[in-house]
């Protein structure tokens, strides 16, 4: 056992030089490892996105984004079909979250603290963790099997609880952020709370709400696994002639509409996919065309909302 | 009104929760009562033959579990030290920007990462290192259960999936680390900065044990999204059924076993397999995303209290 | 000197946190006690200016920090007085746009010189804080993070010297039995002493206080102002305190801190605490001692 003097010699300039050194060269090592993996990561993604566009680059013309396909191993025809039923899902995913992703949220917000707030919030999470193709599976057995087909509703139903987590917790931070003076105010006022909630808040927090469903969208846009067994695909599908041919059935347009939605219908990520598997170039040319229109939506989609979000924080902040 | 409103679209998510868990449960009953536990029991060798009715997910279990593992492995580090440059190292104009970019990662649908992963990824650099790790390392007595082997020449491999997985959920797992030590308290940092500490050894023995449940609660959370990952993974393991435990294999995992067969199903019992493998795979990640959460929030909530 | 100084802090010691300060008169031996000082000068600061960015925030300050004693900053609040403080130990460095015109010299060493090594002057220039900032360990291993830095890695040397420290610090006997308990779990006053004791473990020859009592109450800021007495024989204390009364019980020597009309710190008079406040050499200092204004 060295004595005190002894042990503290150690501190001493002259002692202990080459653990000083040893300290001063991990030190720069391992932060240089950090900046190094910083670097992979953001190589990885120029590279992967670098990639697409080079590849899926010249797959991309007019006729790519406006016809149909043609059959395999021709050359020519595009996607179309894919582009049309990505539109409905979307839009089908959209009308079905948007109220009860809001209504929850507003529950949230306002109730954070009961049994059932708490419950949600984190029921939520969970909602969110559940892996894609689960949902699928689920809608499968509600819908599909039960009516008998696949079909684009069944589709945008799946998509829909993807999105209902991503919309409930965006739109619920959202209102938070909302100042409570707003709502005290028109409460003050007399309103009652759905009519402030309708017309003091939820327009106060609207921004904010469009960027989290705007991302849900393009999140749900991305997704093929919840499909498979819902919306399968439907490489015939083309909205205007299914239009014309039922308005020349007889039918009105809101009757065709309905029995669009009922058909099963390709997304641009389905048809990724299963572009992807086939043994043809000119499908999978295609395919690195349809990953450049994705990536295209994710990039514009996610960077506009950062940018936007930053406008408006610092438009807030004055 | 409105207050019924908003309760029950709150309702509405507890609702489909435990609707998720409950059909998935009914839809696979005669699956549970004919095929039993030996259902999702390890065996040395299974076979999984939907026309003579044999049906053992335990190759897919297994799948799973191996390639959301090498992801972890791969991952943390990847993630960690993306955290420990955005919170600590990063000069302020290139936090935001840089912060955007690893978020991109996460915005990439995963069609396109099986895309990449098939025609790029795989050739480039998992054909080449599952050759390299087979007649290295896979030849070695303790390894070769898991690097033996021959990898098709494609690169299709459990590897090329848990590596395009790290690729995937570092992002999760880089920004919930980097906000957990950006919470830190700036009086710690300059604790152990007054005694001489390098910058790195504040981060390795203080900052990361400060912050460790709430990292611990990231990587839990990029478990969960590994282990339900469908599209990539099937796109890039090889989709068929390989008894051995090699990485350097093709295999399945529970997501695209279901994914691949799902739409095809034989007969009611295969479906009603499939539909169990769903079943189980649902239940893994709804613990592990319960546990995940209950750390982060624990971690956002504690007061540091512990002593060695 | 010994006595003369011991006379004249008997003077200022009467007072007790909280009651007046009492004038006496002027001592011949202040000067000689300032003479000393500056032969001794463990650290010098020559003509100092402190920026960020654009913004100047000490302007011109030359001062000498006397060796083994006690120098208290004063000043009213936004003068520069921390600013100042964490110059002495390169602890500014860490804020974004910092620059430093000047020299603050160790033991005659340039500190910001770039060959110098900082994690070596932080160590022999060791800071306490205004809140206690104890690591989320035990005690045993907060004390022990400074030397196992330095390599020490034998139980029983760092016992020794986690002891040794605790001692050092006037907490050893109220916590030898519980060094395994989170460091988290003691009271402030116990806290600040224990941040102390670390600061104080890997031997520094310069401490250096930032309001270390403003957090806390008036029994613990009594025991830290005692404890600062026993410490001065070992080590060189540097204190920054808006506490007029603390500067004058505490201290050997005073700088006074004010803004000028550029906003900036300057040192307005520096010299030996009785003369600072009872025979205050400019208009400002004096009335700033006798809380006529800050």
């Amino acid at each position: 056992m060295s004595g005190y003097a002894e042990i503290s010699k150690n501190f001493r300039p002259e002692h202990g030089g080459s653990l000083r050194r040893r300290r001063k060269i991990t030190n720069v090592f391992m932060l240089g490892l950090a900046g190094l993996m910083s670097l992979l990561a953001v190589g990885i993604l120029v590279w992967i996105v670098g990639y697409v566009v080079y590849r899926g680059g010249s797959s991309i013309n007019l006729d790519f984004l406006t016809q149909t396909p043609r059959p395999v191993g021709i050359a020519g025809g595009g996607v179309l079909h894919a582009i049309e039923g990505t539109l409905i899902l979307a839009f089908l995913a959209g009308l079905f979250a948007i109220l009860p992703g809001v209504a929850a949220a507003f529950y949230v917000a306002y109730n954070p603290n009961t049994p059932l707030g708490i419950v949600v919030r984190f029921g939520t999470d969970v909602l969110s963790g559940v892996p894609s193709i689960v949902i699928g599976i689920f809608v499968y057995v509600l819908v599909v099997k039960s009516s008998g087909h696949y079909s684009a509703l069944a589709g945008g139903m799946a998509l829909a609880i993807l999105m209902l987590p991503i919309i409930i917790r965006t739109t619920e931070e959202m209102i938070k952020l909302v100042p409570g003076t707003l709502r005290e105010g028109s409460l003050a006022l007399g309103a009652p709370e759905w009519k402030t909630a309708l017309k003091v808040t939820l327009p106060a927090a609207m921004n904010g709400i469009i960027t989290g469903f705007l991302l849900g969208i393009a999140r749900a846009a991305g997704e093929t696994a919840p499909l498979l067994f819902t919306a399968l695909g439907n490489d015939r599908f083309e909205v205007g002639k299914m239009v014309t041919s039922s308005l020349q059935n007889g039918q009105n347009i809101f009757q065709a509409l309905v029995n669009i939605i009922q058909q099963p219908v390709d997304s641009l990520p389905l048809t990724l996919f299963k572009y992807s598997q086939q043994p043809d170039i000119e499908r999978i040319n295609q395919s690195w065309g349809v990953a450049l229109v994705l990536i295209v939506i994710v990039l514009v989609t996610n960077i506009g909302a950062r940018l936007w979000v930053q406008r408006r924080s610092s438009q807030l902040k004055g | 009104m409105w207050q019924a409103l908003m309760i029950a679209m709150g309702a509405l998510v507890l609702a489909l929760i435990l609707a998720i868990g409950f059909l998935l449960w009914q839809q696979s009953q005669t699956a549970q009562s004919q095929l039993g536990l030996s259902f999702f029991l390890p065996a040395s060798s299974t076979s999984w033959d939907p026309v003579s009715g044999l049906f053992q997910a335990w190759p897919f279990i297994y799948g799973t579990l191996i390639t959301s593992l090498v992801a972890i492995v791969v991952a943390l580090p990847l993630s960690l030290g993306v955290a420990i440059f955005l919170a600590e190292l990063c000069p302020s104009w290139l936090r935001s920007p840089l912060g955007l970019l690893v978020e991109l990662l996460a915005a990439i649908p995963s069609v396109v990462y099986g895309l990449w992963g098939i025609f790029v990824f795989l050739p480039s650099v998992v054909a080449p290192l599952g050759e390299f790790l087979g007649s290295t390392l896979g030849q070695a007595p303790l390894l070769s259960a898991l690097l033996g082997g021959v990898m098709s020449p494609s690169g299709s491999s459990r590897l090329a999936a848990g590596l395009i997985l790290a690729i995937m959920i570092t992002p999760t797992i880089a920004s919930v680390t980097r906000d957990v030590l950006l919470a830190i308290p700036r009086s710690q940092r300059e604790a152990a900065f007054a005694l001489g500490a390098t910058q790195w050894e504040t981060i390795w023995k203080i900052l990361l044990p400060y912050g460790l449940s709430g990292i611990l609660g990231a990587v839990i959370l990029g478990l969960g999204r590994a282990l339900g990952e469908t599209m990539a993974v099937t796109m890039v393991i090889g989709n068929s059924i390989d008894n051995t435990a090699s990485l350097l294999r093709p295999g399945y995992t529970m997501s695209s076993i279901i994914a691949n067969e799902f739409a095809e199903a034989v007969n009611q019992l295969h479906s009603e397999a499939l539909i169990e493998v769903a079943l189980v795979l649902f239940v893994m990640t709804l613990l592990l995303n319960g546990a995940a959460r209950w750390m982060v929030y624990r971690a956002a909530r504690r007061t540091p209290t512990g002593g060695r | 000197m010994n006595l003369v100084s011991a006379q004249n802090s008997n003077v200022f010691k009467a007072g007790k946190p909280g009651q007046a300060v009492t004038l006496a008169p002027v001592r011949q031996a202040e000067q000689s006690e300032a003479a000393n000082a500056a032969r001794q000068a463990k650290m010098k600061i020559a003509d100092l200016s402190v920026f960020y960015g654009k913004f100047r925030a000490l302007a011109g300050i030359s001062l000498d920090i006397p060796e083994n004693r006690i120098t208290a900053i004063i000043g009213p609040s936004g003068c520069g007085k921390s600013t100042l403080l964490r110059s002495f130990n390169r602890m500014n460095d860490l804020v974004p746009n910092f620059r430093l015109e000047g020299q603050v010299a160790l033991d005659g060493e340039d500190i910001y010189d770039p060959a110098v090594d900082v994690t070596d002057i932080r160590r022999r220039v060791g800071m306490v804080f205004q809140r206690p900032n104890p690591f989320p360990m035990s005690i045993f291993e907060n004390v022990a993070f400074g030397p196992r830095l330095y390599g020490i890695g034998r139980h029983s040397d760092l016992a020794q010297i986690v002891e040794h420290s605790l001692g050092q610090a006037a907490l050893w006997d109220e916590v030898k039995d519980k060094l395994k308990e989170s460091g988290m779990a003691l009271s402030g006053g116990q806290q600040q002493r224990l941040c102390i004791a670390r600061a104080l473990a890997v031997q520094p020859d310069v401490i250096l206080m930032d309001e270390p009592a403003s957090s806390l109450d008036p029994v613990s800021t009594l025991k830290i102002e005692d404890l600062m007495q026993s410490l001065k024989g070992s080590f060189t204390i540097v204190i920054v305190t808006h506490n007029m009364q603390q500067a004058a019980r505490v201290s050997d020597f005073t700088a006074f801190l004010m803004v000028n009309p550029e906003r900036a710190g300057t040192l307005v008079e520096f010299g030996a605490t009785p003369q600072i406040f009872t025979n205050p050499h400019h208009k400002q200092t004096e009335e700033y001692v006798t809380g006529r204004f800050g």
